[in-house]
């Protein structure tokens, strides 16, 4: 019988679904033996954590949904519906409010560990560049879903990011006209940000489970950043995985339940409070803190195109990451120099959101300056020189090696015998 | 006892620690499961301001005999019908046998309020509205509804007398706060 599976599941009904559609072999493949670095610290938790955060995401606005009017007439009194009339609704919102900060803790945290370890080279330029686009992808919905509560930071958030496209010569515009669907922002712009900030999750979806499907044919990058040499290498996920995974999970939940249940409004702004209104700006407009460093490059640029092509410029510019570095070496903790420079570079992002969450006056305006520089100086100079001249220590032979030898504690069975099996 | 071999054939009589730790786990889950799942499905149940529309009140004067209205409660279509003298006979008579939910006409009014008949205006088929509070209204043979869908009829008590619909109209919760003016749920 050509094309059906050869299932090897004991149980009947499993073994003749799987004859026809082996959805189980191939989680058993991809999430049961699946063979993985034996060395992961917890840095790797943060992309199933993002995973996570991502369903958190999509079930609590589904739930919302039902309950929000995308209107501007009935858009703000809809969200205070849900915080006083709805069951539990101030528990939803809550959590898709505080989920959009987590989501962006997690994966800004799940990007360092890409930088840090080196993730993003040979031969996992693809899985990379996959990434970035999810970044991209968060990045529009989480803005279009700060747009929908209609409050005076939303209203204003909206113009002034629809607006950076205005920079662009000729077209800019004309763009903009189009992104309102009218000459200001207002219901025909709510309407679409709606409509987009419900269907951008599920492209999201999508496009996390190619990166998840190009992690499996490259598999994964480990702490030493070496390939795997030996099947002595590796562990199955299930359960090594799926349990150190679980541990990262809870420690999330409590995190973030932390923020649901005792600051909800902590990373909020007050000005949201107030319903748009279309004559009046606040007196101090900021982004939402997971936007802050790109701001502040926007308004460190005294030019207005300038500032905007820098601003996107700076998320661009991580597509071509894996040929900006030109070192051999993945992991930092085999390049002395590297793996202290990336650290400046995290102080410079810091420093930028801070500049980010202040007025553009004195001596913040020197300091988005300088960190902006320093910024695209890591990614265009830094980086490309550094891979030439770091001398990077000498690295371990295999993954087994420095964990079995490295630990004191006598000698463990088996660990002699494994030797030479490692070059097999 | 309770040695490596036994916990991992855990299969057998007397339960191992494997078993219980198990168990508990499942427990553990199937709770934690259930309890973030209760906020979002409760979140689908009636919300305070709809909660808060529950009640309407109705001026009964206007409503002359022989004559019925109709009035919005939760959403729903109440008949309100002031009977004539002879419908009122034509209810109280019929014979609880030939009834398909037997049901006294004496149950389905407030006593002493004989004259008004207050109704839960759906189907009880499959929830339209039945036609028969205007006098010009077909109103079937027994002289009360008649379901424009399938054809149900029913009488001057909203009993129904006629299927495919199942069950009599149902009497909303209602009160007369005076003589001409009631309170509906």
């Amino acid at each position: 019988m050509a094309g059906l599976n050869k299932s090897d599941f004991a149980n009947p009904l499993i073994n003749w679904i799987d004859t026809r559609l082996p959805i189980f072999t191939m989680m058993q493949k991809e999430y049961g033996v699946f063979p993985t670095p034996k060395n992961f610290n917890y840095f790797w938790n943060f992309g199933a954590l993002a995973m996570v955060n991502l369903a958190i995401m999509i079930i609590t606005g589904i739930f919302l949904a039902m309950d929000y009017q995308p209107n501007a007439e009935l858009a703000f009194g809809s969200i205070q519906h849900i915080m006083r009339d709805v069951n539990y609704g101030w528990l939803i919102r809550y959590v898709h409010q505080n989920g959009a900060s987590m989501f962006f803790i997690v994966t800004y945290i799940h990007i360092f560990r890409g930088m840090y370890y080196g993730s993003y080279k040979y031969p996992r330029e693809l899985l990379w560049i996959v990434g970035v686009v999810i970044l991209l992808l968060m990045m529009a919905t989480a803005f279009m879903g700060y747009v929908l509560p209609w409050g005076q930071m939303s209203y204003w958030g909206a113009t002034v990011i629809t607006n950076l496209f205005s920079a662009f010569p000729a077209v800019g515009p004309k763009i903009v006209t189009l992104l309102w669907g009218g000459f200001s922002v207002d219901n025909p712009t709510l309407n679409r940000f709606f409509s987009l900030h419900y269907l951008l999750p599920f492209v999201l979806v999508g496009v996390v489970f190619l990166h998840v499907a190009a992690l499996h044919v490259t598999g994964s990058n480990n702490p030493l950043g070496i390939d795997v040499k030996s099947p002595q290498d590796t562990l199955p996920f299930h359960p090594y995985y799926t349990i150190k995974d679980s541990v990262g999970v809870c420690v999330f939940l409590i995190v973030f339940s932390a923020l649901v249940f005792f600051a909800p409004n902590y990373l909020g702004d007050a000005n949201n409070f107030i319903p748009a209104n279309p004559l009046q700006t606040p007196a101090d407009i900021v982004p939402e803190w997971y936007f802050l460093p790109y701001y502040a490059i926007l308004r460190s640029v005294p030019n207005k195109l300038l500032g905007v092509c820098m601003m996107f410029g700076s998320i661009l510019m991580l597509f071509v990451l894996p040929w900006l570095d030109t070192s051999p070496v993945r992991s930092a903790r085999f390049r002395p120099i590297y793996r202290q420079i990336i650290w400046v570079w995290v102080v410079a992002v810091i420093i930028l959101g801070v500049c980010g969450a202040h007025k553009p006056e004195g001596i913040w305006v020197i300091l988005s300056r300088v960190c902006t520089v320093y910024y695209y100086l890591h990614f265009l100079v830094i980086l490309p020189v550094l891979g030439k001249l770091e001398r990077p220590l000498p690295l371990p032979e295999s993954i087994s090696r420095p964990v079995l030898g490295g630990r004191g504690g006598g000698p463990r069975p088996g660990s002699a015998r494994a030797k030479p099996m490692e070059k097999a | 006892m309770a040695d490596s071999s036994a916990a991992a054939t855990h299969h057998g009589p007397d339960p191992t620690k494997r078993d219980f730790l198990q168990l508990v786990a499942a427990a553990g889950a199937v709770i934690g499961a259930g309890a973030i799942a209760w906020p979002l499905i409760d979140s689908m149940n009636p919300s305070k301001d709809v909660l808060a529309l529950s009640t309407v009140d109705v001026e009964l004067t206007p409503i002359v005999e022989g004559q019925g209205i109709t009035i919005l409660w939760q959403g729903k279509p109440i008949f309100v019908r002031h009977r004539t003298a002879a419908e009122i006979k034509e209810a109280e008579d019929v014979k609880l046998a030939d009834l398909i939910e037997p049901q006294a006409d004496q149950a389905r009014v407030k006593s002493g309020h004989d004259q008004w008949i207050v109704l839960i205006g759906i189907c009880t088929h499959l929830g339209c509205v039945p036609l028969g509070n205007k006098p010009s209204d077909p109103r079937g043979d027994w002289g009360g509804w008649f379901c424009p869908c399938h054809g149900s009829q029913y009488d001057t008590s909203g009993r129904v007398r006629h299927g495919p619909a199942p069950l009599n109209l149902w009497v909303p919760p209602y009160a007369f706060e005076t003589d001409t003016k009631i309170k509906v749920g």
